[in-house]
């Protein structure tokens, strides 16, 4: 029996490390190129780089029009972070306490929105932001990707609400709580991983989203990801601060993801396993 | 979920994100409805076309061929993505340091913007540079992605594959933990065989997530865009140039206004029409809990 369970064991860690070999090669390959030369890139072809240089990176982070793409990106994804997780966390406690006229089909809507194509409101938003002299703003972007956010962290967080019993409302009030110290002295707390799953996916979301910040921006509030696009059009490709440009992308997340790590699966079942 | 209170003052309580998703989403469909009846001959002036427009995107070969091949790409990926995410949960490691170990891995690739995973596999797939496509060449093999179809279609598969299979596999791992060990115990007693553990045991336990897997994949593979656009830019010809790829070229390369907001409002309703089969088979789950 314990043979059985062993040669399974290792069937299963052969699976694995096949998978995660697959997951982290085209990875390691844009790794190994951003710490190489551009020539080296195009002459010789090697599975590491023969002389290492960090040159890439310094190009990147020493030329403000390449870093304020970071920085840009930052402050726009922190934005829309903080405004979705204020509004949807009264709006997940109703949904999650009461019933009242209209909730069913309010969560459907909600639901409508995060699966709407980003394709159909591009357009759209740059013509709503243009109108109102938001265009190229970080709020702008941050507006926009509340789109998808706002109703995602709305299902998030009502999913970990739901998980609170409800006698600890009524004995908050019974012992002479107001509503909003409640709220924030004693339930929030009770939620916190829920706060802290859904802030990390709108964070994500808005991170990885490329079509509608690039649309909304030109100059003030590029992000990085269309900074990028610039060693393409450069004459002659800059394959070496491509890479390392992509490899700066990929830090914050990895970052955060350490500390989601048990909860990212119910994030994605939008708080429903 | 039964005995919930009813109070209509809970409003006030989503009265934010409802003025807020009103703006950002109500408001710009509103000027697509609008686009989508009329016509323009520049400047700022505007004719009633009626349903001109839809009449054209129906009727187009160009779009019906974006959609053919939309449905196509998204069966493909779900034939792929949906069997090797429940494979790879059932050889994850249960608990320790290797599970959180393998999560953060895999959870790597679903973090990383998604243009980048386009110059990722742009690179990777390259026959002078990349790993990939110089070891297939020189094991002989003839591939070259930015000429030939059928190549360009295989690395787009592979590149979402890549990126979003570790989606499925995260939520059967999240179904699979909420077993107990006792209906583990009881199959050994029973000497029942390893499919018929997966099939009685593993896979009805994995059902509510496994239909949030399937519908979360077929979604965002239909609206697929960026990743597509930079490794292929819809090419070779328009071999890879599925719906939003066809609609952003329209809306704003061509700037053909009338004809992009009719095919945004049927591709929209047809989401629409998706969204309501997720929603109905999801909160009928949560019932019958």
């Amino acid at each position: 029996m314990a043979a059985v369970a062993e040669s399974k064991g290792r069937g299963s860690a052969v699976v694995m490390a096949l998978y995660l070999l697959f997951l982290m090669l085209p990875i390691y390959w844009l790794l190994n190129m951003s710490l190489k030369t551009n020539r080296e890139i195009l002459g010789v072809f090697s599975l590491w780089p023969q002389n290492p240089t960090l040159a890439n990176y310094k190009t990147i982070l020493t030329d403000p029009s390449w870093y304020m793409g970071y920085v840009n990106s930052m402050i726009y994804v922190v934005m829309n972070t903080v405004i979705s997780i204020t509004v949807a966390l009264p709006a997940a406690y109703a949904f999650s306490r009461y019933r009242f006229l209209g909730d069913k089909h309010l969560f459907f809507w909600l639901l409508t929105n995060r699966m709407a194509p980003a394709a159909v409101f591009a357009l759209p938003f740059f013509q709503l932001y243009s109108s109102i002299g938001l265009f190229d703003t970080h709020i702008a972007v941050a507006l926009a990707h509340c789109l998808f956010n706002v109703p995602l962290a709305v299902w998030i967080l009502e999913g970990f609400m739901s998980g609170v019993p409800r006698e600890i409302d009524e004995t908050a009030y019974i012992d002479g709580y107001s509503f909003p110290r409640f709220f924030v002295k004693i339930f929030m707390p009770l939620i916190a991983s829920g706060i802290g799953v859904a802030a990390f996916f709108c964070f994500m979301f808005s991170w990885v989203e490329l079509l509608l910040s690039r649309t909304l921006t030109s100059v003030n509030a590029k992000p990085i990801a269309a900074t990028m696009t610039r060693t393409v059009s450069a004459s002659g490709m800059d394959w070496g601060v491509l890479a390392a440009a992509g490899i700066l992308t990929i830090i914050p997340g990895a970052l955060v993801i350490w500390f989601v790590r048990n909860y990212i699966a119910k994030g994605f079942a939008l708080g429903r396993v | 979920m039964m005995d919930k209170p009813v109070n209509n003052r809970a409003w006030f309580l989503v009265l934010p994100v409802l003025l807020l998703v009103a703006f950002s989403a109500v408001l710009p469909l509103m000027t697509v409805v609008n686009y989508s009846v009329q016509d323009t001959f520049g400047g700022n002036e505007f004719f009633w076309a009626g349903l001109e427009w839809f009449d054209e995107v129906i009727h187009s070969d160009r779009i019906r061929a974006a959609l053919g091949r939309q449905i196509l790409f998204s069966a493909i990926i779900l034939a792929i993505e949906i069997p090797l995410g429940i494979f790879v949960a059932l050889n994850m490691p249960k608990k320790g340091f290797w599970a959180s170990f393998c999560l953060v891995l895999m959870a790597l690739p679903l973090l990383i913007p998604w243009n980048v995973v386009g110059t990722i596999w742009q690179v990777f797939g390259r026959v002078d540079i990349g790993l990939l496509g110089h070891t297939l060449k020189a094991l002989g093999i003839d591939y070259n992605y930015v000429n030939d179809a059928i190549d360009a279609w295989i690395t787009i598969i592979v590149m979402d594959v890549w990126h979003w299979t570790s989606l499925v596999a995260l939520l059967c791992y999240a179904g699979l933990q909420s077993i107990p060990d006792a209906y583990y115990q009881a199959a050994k007693i029973d000497q029942a065989s390893r499919w018929k553990v997966f099939r009685y045991i593993e896979l009805p336990r994995m059902q509510g997530v496994l239909l949030i897997a399937v519908l979360l994949r077929f979604m965002d593979s239909f609206m697929i865009y960026t990743e597509p656009f930079v490794v292929t830019g819809g090419g070779p010809g328009n071999a890879t140039t599925f719906l939003s790829i066809d609609l952003v070229k329209t809306a704003i390369g061509q700037f053909d206004l009338g004809p992009a907001a009719a095919f945004s409002l049927i591709y929209f309703l047809v989401i629409l029409l998706i969204s309501f089969v997720f929603y109905t088979v999801m909160t009928k789950d949560q019932g019958g809990q």
